[in-house]
């Protein structure tokens, strides 16, 4: 059976019952690395089981850090997983990437997965390379969708294209998925997973690799806000808000719709907002209900980070700025008009 | 300490992509191309490693045709002090150039590695982790500010992450992936670019290098993204509102 000759065009999430047939055959079995942030469990973890259950096969989920609270719990819960394995070590804080790439690799080669994935986050990207070089394995970047167990779909060339391609049918499949291309796995009712602690030996490759790397502080954005990645609504800026002062405008507005705020690369190096808020090929991929664009003009590297939001609206003074070309209604005028005409009429329309 | 710094000749950043009819491929055919700006970074990086005395060599890499040679130029006009031609034909996917670029580094005997954090035509951002791995060496992805404490052999590095900014301290010998922050790169000057075709490149081959570069992922197909259905230009807020909430019942 060659899995290269998997029929294609198939949406994610309706894998034929045929396939799920044959991967259990083949003794398919998905291996998933769980995110957490201080013991809770990260939505794009419940996204990349989603991902993982379209392959076939049953899914384990692997927790590795210090202090993981309730996030195996969480997510022994979600609808597909069957297992959880959670190495919970002083080793392993922070998830630096030589002991926790190393747990990977003795992960796999105690229980030979025939897929492992992670979600496509800076974790997940700094990670899956590094254990798949030292598996041997050539990973698939990015993968929006699952058409088979050795057939993905990515995007290149900053989403200006979409490439298929196959994974060789035998041996180990790693891949970073996209959690904006898949929804997230619901938690079931009742049965949760077994949750198992990995074995010392296991443990103790992390603890082996740990010796090269350290941890020194953080910096993080202290936002009450909707994370950009999981919003439903993103309010955006450009370079046009013309000061860091002046964001606090698309800050009211994005709370007046329970959103995040995003920015594009010239407002970011332009200093008004942290980088970590920014939208594009470079900075987060979001896939809202709703993108709010102001200011932005929408070079190729922006539209390749909103592409796959439901609804743009984008507000420019320039009607000729290439944003328009993709926003689902556009609206030329200054931003700063604009803004609070919208906050009003907002209100206006919650209190009908 | 040397530094070799991987680059990469790709389509540049500003041109149109378009997707061959046959859907086998991106059309590159008189299509601007130049150093993926994460390699331009990188480069820089390295160049200033030196300038402050951290580095005593800079050694730059490429692999790729023949063409790709006045990308590895265009990196010793920048300030590298040689480089090394791997001379490839065909496709090399991640994992192998992270292969061929620890056998140059071994043969290079070089202490840290520079590269990109991700070309902008195959989108991976995998060749540093891999090429970390390979090597067994700590590795910092996403750079936004390298430091390096010759004295003690580690660098410290601020790494940009979901979230915010990390900081880590490796351990030397280690690989660093740049991200857009960490620099603004230098132009080549006229000068420097005259001087670049005397400085010395090596080429290689794979094979001699005893890597193995057999692509593992079979491309079957490249598609044009679906369009965005064209959308409408509105001429008042009041409207606006009215069509989110009416129309796309987004709000």
């Amino acid at each position: 059976m060659r899995f290269g000759r998997c029929p294609s065009g198939t949406m994610m999430g309706s894998v034929p019952r045929l396939w799920r047939s044959i991967s259990q055959r083949m003794g398919l079995s998905t291996l998933v690395l769980a995110e957490q942030k201080g013991g809770r469990l990260d939505p794009s973890t419940a996204q990349a089981v989603s991902a993982a259950r379209a392959l076939g096969g049953p899914v384990t989920l692997l927790f590795s850090g210090r202090g993981l609270g309730g996030a195996p719990s969480a997510g022994a819960a979600l609808e597909g997983v069957t297992a959880v394995l959670t190495a919970d070590d002083e080793a392993l804080d922070h998830q630096l990437a030589e002991p926790a790439g190393a747990l990977i690799v003795a992960v796999q080669q105690r229980r030979s997965f025939t897929h492992i994935l992670a979600p496509s986050s800076t974790h997940g990207r700094n990670l899956l390379p590094r254990a798949a070089a030292k598996l041997d394995v050539q990973a698939v970047a990015d993968v929006v969708e699952v058409q088979g167990p050795c057939t993905f779909v990515r995007p290149i060339y900053a989403g200006n294209a979409l490439a298929t391609v196959e994974t060789p049918a035998e041996g180990l499949q790693m891949l970073t998925v996209r959690t904006t291309s898949f929804p997230p796995a619901p938690a079931r009712a009742g049965n949760p997973a077994a949750i198992e602690p990995v074995s010392a030996e296991e443990l103790q490759a992390a603890k082996d690799a740990s010796s090269t790397s350290a941890w020194v502080s953080e910096e993080v954005g202290t936002s009450e806000r909707p994370d950009l990645g999981q919003a439903r609504v993103v309010v955006s800026g450009g370079r046009a808000l013309r000061s860091a002062e002046n964001f606090a405008l698309l800050e009211a507005l994005a709370d007046a719709l329970g959103g995040a705020v995003g920015a594009s690369r010239a407002a970011v190096d332009a200093g008004y907002v942290p980088n970590d808020l920014q939208v594009g090929q470079t900075g987060k991929v979001v896939a809202p209900d709703l993108y709010l664009a102001f200011g932005i003009s929408g070079a190729i590297q922006h539209v390749a980070g909103i592409k796959d939001a439901k609804t743009i609206v984008a507000v420019n003074t320039d009607a000729d700025a290439p944003i328009f070309e993709v926003a689902d209604y556009g609206l030329v005028g200054d931003l700063f008009e604009v803004i609070p005409q919208l906050q009003a009429e907002l209100a206006a329309a919650k209190a009908q | 300490m040397r530094v070799l710094v991987a680059v990469k000749r790709v389509i540049d950043y500003n041109a149109r992509v378009r997707v061959k009819p046959d859907k086998s491929g991106v059309d590159l055919k008189n299509v601007k191309m130049g150093m993926n700006p994460f390699c331009e970074i990188a480069v820089e990086e390295a160049v200033k490693l030196k300038e402050g005395g951290s580095a005593s060599e800079v050694v730059a890499v490429t692999i790729g045709p023949k063409a790709a040679g006045d990308t590895l130029r265009t990196a010793l006009a920048m300030g590298a002090d040689r480089g090394v031609h791997v001379l490839e034909d065909g496709e090399v996917q991640p994992l192998a150039v992270a292969k061929l670029l620890a056998a140059l580094t071994r043969r290079e005997e070089a202490t840290l590695c520079m590269l990109g954090k991700q070309a902008i035509d195959d989108d991976s951002n995998q060749t540093g982790q891999g090429l970390a791995g390979l090597l067994g060496w700590p590795q910092a992805t996403f750079a936004s500010k390298v430091v390096v404490d010759r004295e003690a052999g580690r660098a410290s590095v601020t790494r940009e992450v979901d979230g915010g900014l990390e900081t880590l301290s490796l351990k030397l010998p280690a690989v660093i992936t740049a991200d857009l922050r960490l620099n603004e790169p230098r132009y080549a000057t006229l000068p420097n670019i005259m001087k670049a075709k005397k400085k010395k490149v090596d080429t290689v081959t794979a094979q001699e290098l005893g890597v193995d570069i057999t692509p593992r992922l079979k491309l079957v197909k490249v598609e044009e993204p679906a369009k965005r259905q064209a959308g409408v230009m509105l001429s008042s807020v009041k409207e606006l509102v009215d069509r989110l909430r009416n129309e796309a019942k987004v709000i």
